[in-house]
């Protein structure tokens, strides 16, 4: 069955590219640190599950001090000039969108089909797996078209790479911090505090501690799902639900986008919040938690009303 | 049950304040937390090295790179901002704004993988957003990143806001199974119906914002 394994693989082979480009790419200043980097990436796709815990934990170690000593960055890999770009641009017209909207509705066309083969390719990832075809689809498209050399694709997208540098592996970091957060119950003691800050008998007062509670921990932990356990062991269940008699539909939705409005102000959700900053070669980190706080605010609040209002009818 | 596991989290904020690198940082954060909670140095790497593996999913995102790479090797960010400038009534707000209730709409159909930021916003969305601003505001700073950080929240909040309205979602799976442990038993449904609301709140207040940056930005010359 075509799952998790065969995005795995495709992921893993792909660094390995960014690998070996790196390293013969003798005017780059750092070629040897983000070798090493992409590398170690592909082996933790390739190989993971056999390494091990301990053998995970050693690649870690060994990502983190790559990063750390700052060995990884950006290097002056040639491209395109603008001015090429724009005369090419002017000659493919509009024909060029084609072969990026190949990715999208083969996604989009997959979900849908791989449904009908559950044998053939594993449902929970049918979307994903239809992107890495839509990917491979294009990539053939741009060959065919474009006609680079067999390894321009992927010395344009190690160029991509290197903007985005350590940060590609901050989300699965922060992840892993959570679970250590999980094994030392950092979640109880957050519960613990949240719970004993209400005012005995105060509805307004649990929805408050509740909602901006399911905010705050999310911004902490960077993810919605950390928080909504805890929050709903601590508040939700035990205080808003059986005490007060809340509807539980709406105390555990809308206490989760609650939750939300957490992860657009938090540098801690590094995959919405931080890699998109440096995809996009913002040189404010924070610009785009920056862009959404006045959405965030004003949503949060909307949500806490919702809470007390339909939660509560 | 010991309060000291709360100092990962001061680990974090001191150091991210202090601006070393954030890999050592959640590092740090880590093993504080560990050996706050009486686990060894190894039993906490064990515990980080096997979420790392199972964490895998989120980055393989990476493999679009190459061919948005020598796509925009030959002119894809160019040709978008082209035909942002073709399109008369075309401003940054209702660029977003349209972007916004497509992200919403796919979301809600769960097809949250379809565009994001490295599929849709580099590529396409924040160049014709660029141009869009360029033809509103000939002589605006350059150096703002006012522009291009909107269009990578707009995915964002048109991500979140649409999502949890699929029944399938993980968000709602994670809901419903923790109130089962309680033996609060809901249908999915139940729970996507109630994030209808506030889609539609986060879509006015996003929009209204998209609108506000227009005004300030201006008509287009």
């Amino acid at each position: 069955m075509i799952g998790l394994g065969f995005l795995y693989t495709v992921a893993g082979l792909t660094f390995l590219v960014f690998a070996v480009l790196s390293a013969i790419d003798a005017a780059h200043p750092k070629r040897f640190g983000n070798a090493g980097f992409y590398a170690l990436i592909a082996l933790s796709f390739l190989a993971g599950d056999w390494l091990g815990d301990r053998g995970n934990g050693a690649l870690v170690l060994a990502l983190v001090a790559i990063a750390g000593f700052g060995l990884v960055g950006r290097g002056g890999a040639a491209t395109t000039s603008q001015e090429e770009r724009k005369a090419e641009a002017a000659r493919r017209r509009d024909r060029l969108f084609l072969p990026a909207l190949i990715i999208p509705a083969a996604a989009l066309t997959g979900t849908f089909a791989f449904k009908q083969f559950p044998a053939l390719v594993d449902p929970k990832q049918a979307t994903l797996v239809s992107l890495a075809f839509g990917v491979i689809i294009a990539l053939a498209v741009c060959y065919a078209w474009l006609r680079p050399k067999p390894a321009t694709p992927f010395r344009e997208g190690r160029r991509l790479m290197d903007g985005v540098g350590w940060a590609l592996v901050l989300p699965q970091m922060l992840a892993s911090l959570g679970a250590v957060f999980a094994a030392a119950h950092v979640g109880d003691v957050v519960g613990a505090l949240a719970g004993s800050a209400i005012p005995q008998g105060s509805v307004i007062g649990a929805v408050l501690a509740y909602g901006l509670g399911m905010a705050l921990f999310t911004m902490v932990m960077g993810n919605a799902f950390a928080a909504f356990p805890v929050m709903a062991a601590a508040i939700g269940v035990p205080l808003l639900i059986r005490q007060y008699g809340g509807d539980p539909a709406v105390i555990a939705a809308v206490g989760m986008l609650a939750g939300f409005c957490g992860t657009l102000m938090t540098p801690m959700a590094a995959n919405f919040n931080l890699v998109p900053a440096a995809l996009l070669e913002l040189k404010d980190r924070n610009a785009v938690v920056k862009a959404q706080i006045a959405t965030a605010l004003p949503l949060l609040a909307f949500n806490i009303a919702m809470l007390y209002w339909f939660g509560f009818r | 049950m010991t309060p000291w596991v709360l100092i990962g989290i001061g680990v974090l904020i001191a150091g991210f304040a202090l601006r070393f690198n954030p890999l050592l940082v959640v590092m740090a954060a880590a093993l504080a937390t560990g050996i706050a909670a009486h686990m060894s140095l190894v039993e906490t790497l064990e515990a980080f090295g096997k979420a790392f593996n199972t964490s895998r999913y989120v980055t393989i995102i990476y493999i679009v790179l190459p061919v948005i790479g020598i796509l925009e090797r030959h002119g894809l960010q160019e040709r978008a901002r082209h035909l942002i400038g073709r399109m008369r009534g075309a401003t940054v707000g209702r660029l977003l704004i349209g972007y916004l209730l497509f992200r919403q709409f796919t979301a809600a159909l769960g097809l949250t993988s379809i565009a994001g930021p490295a599929q849709s916003v580099r590529p396409l969305v924040a160049p014709m957003a660029e141009a869009a601003a360029d033809a509103q505001a000939p002589d605006r700073d350059r150096e703002d990143e006012t522009v291009p950080a909107m269009a990578a929240a707009t995915d964002n909040v048109g991500l979140f806001f649409g999502e949890d309205i699929f029944i399938a979602i993980g968000s709602i799976l994670l809901m419903k199974g923790a109130l089962e442990s309680y033996g609060i038993v809901l249908e999915p449904f139940q729970l996507s119906v109630w994030a209808i609301p506030t889609a539609v709140a986060a879509f006015v207040i996003h929009g209204v914002r998209l609108m506000l940056l227009d005004r300030k930005l201006g008509r287009r010359q």
